[in-house]
């Protein structure tokens, strides 16, 4: 920012030389709680998929000590790992933590969270978020719910066992404290969730530069906005939930408790008349959008991504944020589609199927939009652009095998089984996942002034590509073979020759040995990028320029790393964000701030 | 590095920050009380005949109360009124009576809570009930001041106007096959009511912090940024009313139906 | 409804909000009151029900529209509230739909 006065650019300047803690860890510069973010929620992702990766152990080999970490186990967790072998009640816990981590606390934080802080301000050309301090407070909420969770690992009885879903009565009745921590934990999480909501919301609406009006952003910004209202209001009523929970769990009350409920031959001392399937509802009301919540910031950097490798402008712009848009609202009246075992009744389930069948609609629009801008483009094949690439057919796969679980008949099948945990782990880890990476790629050098190393770059992605598929691609097989997922030992009491109604034939049970090393294998080749994601910080290539991409996009118009304040001066928006490849312009991309060419640079933008 | 529009509204919005922001916050907050909501009528529909009780709170109590906080949203509007109108005094003013509202509130909420938390019911082992407020309890009988009933609905859904006569009623232990007070774990009607009355006092807690706050060492920018505060005492009190509001439902929902 | 109000204008709103007060605290009486009188059928009362929810959601639409100034309120404003209050009833009506014992096909 410039400042005429000396006094005030004195004071200015002292007040940008802050210490360490103010300036890293108490920070509200919206950058610097970007990258926090990311950070931590990358370390929360390497945590989750370590639990998996035990979990693959006894799945794999049931029983049998865990090799290196078993010990290790023993001794932080004592007997639910004794002898190093993983306990039914750990191997729950596990379970359970692995997809609260995964989603609450590794994939939300770092699509919306992280990348939303550090783009969305610089994409719509603002100073800052619109309310750095409640920033700030998101992020301290943040950490405060992931180290509760971290916490009841090591209290007495272990983490929350009953699933990220924490279905009562079940995960009520386990007598262990677990399922407490969980449930405050969620909400310090929520609460985070809500105060970035509300900040994201607000910065978007509030903070656009001059000349950035709503059809001139980029798709990423849009992505963002309706991932903000996702989180708003779908939160809410899982925190409703949260808080009955609780009582039910502190203060005795039977909200998901119902009448006469038997456990283990004894009538429980309460009051009972608590519905079960009300937690179901209101859990899945977050739960679902929560879905759109994981996937739309990905198809926000993969369109940023791809227009900008492609080189010309995305094909229906209009169609993507309309889409966006209808996903959002759809995203609310298809939640019960989760719950079609449940006995809701047939004319319900039948009223959701078809909800459920016309939100596929706009998710179909996008993916065609990205592929269709992929025609006649001329494509740079660079690491982030390849993870992008990579993502189109991965959701796809995702997508179209959710139809059969989306219908009420096929659904009977093959619900709780493998094949559900590769349908929405195509969708989350090959699909949202890489975008991710490729976000990491792509905004590197704005964010440190530094390339990534694009060889290992290469590497990473095409073993991760490859890992991927070997470890879901026979999920499939093994869910329409009919094998439950939630089986402690991955099957094998159920194994037989599968002519009579139990009994899967044990190939489908030895798919479990390939898949635990497809998994294992894919956390080497995560080795190549941790290496270069912190290598690069002082050793990458430096930024040619402040654009090394040449992308048309505010974020590449600041200086780099964008100083505090973003902006040299507050940009005027000319023109849409894709401009590339324009007939009759000098360069084929021509940014958002750039004046029509013959016009003054200072001419007035249209008000709006 | 100056935020924009934390004073003056944006022209093509027509608002300043913060109050797109507390009116985003309200939202969720109505989809918060609105799963509640839900719940209730569900846990209400659901309720085995004769087991939702009717009658069973303090009516003049839940009355005094609404006219409590009603009052207290009309000095929260005088408050701002008298800010916009440069009259830093009237406002001190307004808003001590918006504090005392909240803490005489909070006050007759904590005295319905300790009512009912000294409010017992026990089943006999020939299956009637006794029902009232404990006056001793010793190793071999328990004495409470209420009446004897032998349906739970005769309890629960008392006829009109027709109030049992209260009286001491002494039982011997032996003859108690449970016994257990009026708290949240007594039925889903008083689960509900805790956890709906318990949050909407942890708001009223919340909503009092930030209005005494600027009330008191907050009331500084008064001189230095008059219009920014102005908004601050006007996004504090959008919260207050809404606060306010939940109230509204709350009373007859909980007190009356 | 911010800034662009002078002192006179302001000092004309009073009156408007002191008699709001006055219709609120009428309401609360007369919600008390409807409560001790039975409409309708002899043993349902889903009449005092509906009473009782007109009454409170007159006394909110008073509090929303006028304390909390909704009725001159940004156009942006009314949207995200119709968009949240189409939400709620969503969750309410659809939850409450599926949980309706006529529903449940097992016990037939």
């Amino acid at each position: 920012m410039q400042h005429t006065n000396q006094d005030s650019h004195h004071q200015e300047h002292a007040h940008h030389e802050p210490g360490f803690w103010a300036k890293y860890i108490f920070s509200t510069d919206h950058k610097v709680i970007g990258i926090q973010y990311a950070i931590t929620s990358l370390i929360f992702l390497f945590i989750g998929f370590s639990l998996i990766m035990a979990m693959r152990w006894q799945l794999a080999y049931p029983g049998k000590p865990i090799p290196i970490i078993g010990g290790l186990l023993q001794q932080a967790l004592g007997d639910a790992a004794a002898g190093g072998v993983m306990s039914p009640d750990l191997y729950n816990a596990f379970g359970a933590m692995h997809g609260t981590i995964m989603v609450f606390l590794g994939i939300v934080p770092l699509a919306f969270a992280a990348f939303g802080n550090f783009v969305v301000p610089l994409q719509i050309g603002a100073v800052d978020m619109a309310f750095p301090r409640i920033n700030m407070a998101s992020y301290q909420s943040f950490v405060v719910g992931g180290v509760i969770m971290m916490v009841s690992f090591f209290i007495p009885g272990g983490a929350a066992q009953a699933g990220w879903t924490s279905y009562s009565p079940l995960a009520t009745i386990i007598p262990t404290q677990g399922q407490t921590f969980w449930i405050i934990g969620m909400v310090f999480l929520i609460t985070s969730s809500l105060l970035g909501a509300v900040n994201f919301i607000v910065t978007i609406i509030q903070m656009r530069a001059p000349g950035m009006n709503w059809m001139r952003m980029p798709f990423f910004v849009w992505a963002q906005f309706v991932t903000a209202f996702l989180l708003l209001l779908a939160f809410p009523p899982l925190e409703a939930a949260a808080l009955m929970q609780l009582m039910d769990k502190v203060a005795d009350t039977s909200f998901f408790l119902p009448t006469g409920l038997v456990i283990s031959g004894q009538v429980l001392p309460i009051s009972g008349g608590g519905s079960p399937l009300l937690w179901q509802h209101l859990f899945w009301f977050l739960g679902h959008p929560e879905v759109y919540v994981l996937i739309l910031p990905a198809m926000g950097i993969v369109c940023e991504v791809i227009t900008n490798n492609s080189r010309k402008p995305i094909w229906g712009y209009k169609s993507l944020v309309y889409s966006s848009l209808a996903i959002g609202f759809l995203s609310f009246i298809v939640w019960a589609h989760h719950m079609y075992l449940t006995g809701m009744g047939t004319k319900i389930s039948t009223f959701f199927q078809t909800t459920t069948m016309i939100i596929s609609i706009p998710s179909v629009i996008i993916l065609t939009c990205f592929f269709i801008s992929l025609w006649g483009g001329s494509i740079r094949f660079n690491t982030p652009m390849l993870f992008c690439l990579a993502f189109l057919p991965m959701f796809g796969i995702g997508g179209l095998t959710g139809l059969p679980l989306g219908f009420n008949y096929s659904d009977i099948f093959l619900h709780d089984t493998y094949y559900v945990i590769a349908h929405f782990h195509y969708i989350v880890a090959p699909g949202t996942i890489f975008a991710l990476f490729a976000g990491i790629y792509y905004w590197y050098p704005k964010a440190t002034g530094r390339h990534m190393s694009e060889f290992w770059g290469k590497v990473h992605f095409w073993l991760s590509l490859l890992c991927m598929n070997l470890i879901f691609q026979p999920m499939f097989v093994q869910g329409m073979a009919g094998l439950n997922r939630r089986l402690y030992d991955g099957g094998a009491t159920y194994a037989g020759s599968g002519e009579g109604i139990i009994g899967i034939p044990q190939f489908f049970i030895d798919l479990n040995k390939m898949i635990s090393h497809a998994a294992w294998l894919l956390a080497i080749v995560q080795i190549p990028f941790i290496i270069n994601f912190f290598w690069s910080i002082r050793n990458g290539r430096k930024v040619a320029s402040d654009n090394p991409w040449d992308a048309t996009t505010l974020e590449w118009q600041t200086p780099t790393p964008p100083p505090h304040g973003n902006f040299i001066e507050v940009p005027n928006v000319y023109r849409g964000p894709y401009e590339y490849s324009v007939p009759g312009h000098k360069a084929d991309f021509t940014p958002q701030n750039e004046p029509e060419p013959g016009t003054h640079k200072t001419a007035k933008p249209s008000p709006k | 590095m100056e935020i924009p529009y934390t004073v003056k509204p944006r022209p093509d919005t027509g608002l300043y920050n913060a109050k797109l922001g507390i009116w985003l916050f309200l939202a969720s907050e109505v989809m918060l009380f609105g799963a509640l909501f839900s719940a209730y009528i569900l846990l209400r529909v659901g309720a085995a005949e004769g087991t939702w009780p009717k009658g069973l709170l303090n009516v003049p109590l839940g009355t005094i109360n609404t006219l409590v906080l009603i009052t207290s949203s009309i000095t929260v509007v005088m408050a701002w009124v008298s800010l916009k109108m440069n009259q830093f005094g009237k406002f001190r003013v307004y808003q001590a009576i918006t504090l005392l509202c909240a803490l005489g509130f909070l006050g007759i909420k904590s005295y319905e809570y300790k009512d009912k938390f000294t409010h017992y019911q026990i089943v006999k082992s020939d299956g009637t009930y006794v029902d009232g407020h404990m006056v001793e309890k010793t190793a071999d009988h328990v004495i409470l001041d209420g009446i004897e009933a032998k349906q739970l609905s005769e309890i629960n859904s008392p006829e009109h106007g027709k109030h049992p006569e209260h009286k001491h009623i002494t039982v011997p232990t032996s003859e108690i096959k449970k016994i257990g007070n009026y708290g949240p774990a007594h039925n889903t009607y008083m689960a509900i009511y805790f956890t709906l009355t318990g949050l909407h006092a942890l708001h009223v807690i919340g909503g009092a912090l930030v209005i005494a706050f600027l009330w008191g060492p907050g009331a500084k920018m008064w001189k230095t940024e008059p219009e920014r505060f102005t908004n601050r005492i006007e996004v504090s009190g959008l919260f207050w009313h809404f606060v306010d509001l939940v109230w509204i439902f709350l009373f007859p929902v909980l007190y009356l139906l | 409804m911010s800034d662009q109000h002078t002192h006179h204008d302001v000092s004309k709103h009073v009156r408007g909000y002191l008699i709001i007060f006055a219709a609120l605290l009428v309401g609360t009486v007369l919600t008390v009151w409807a409560s001790y009188i039975h409409f309708g059928a002899k043993d349902s009362n889903t009449w005092n029900i509906v009473v009782a929810l007109i009454i409170a959601s007159t006394k909110a639409f008073l509090v929303a529209g006028y304390f909390m100034h909704l009725i001159s309120e940004k156009k942006l404003i009314y949207s995200i509230l119709a968009f949240t209050g189409f939400f709620v009833v969503g969750l309410m009506y659809l939850t409450i739909w599926s949980m309706e014992p006529a529903n449940i096909v097992h016990f037939k």
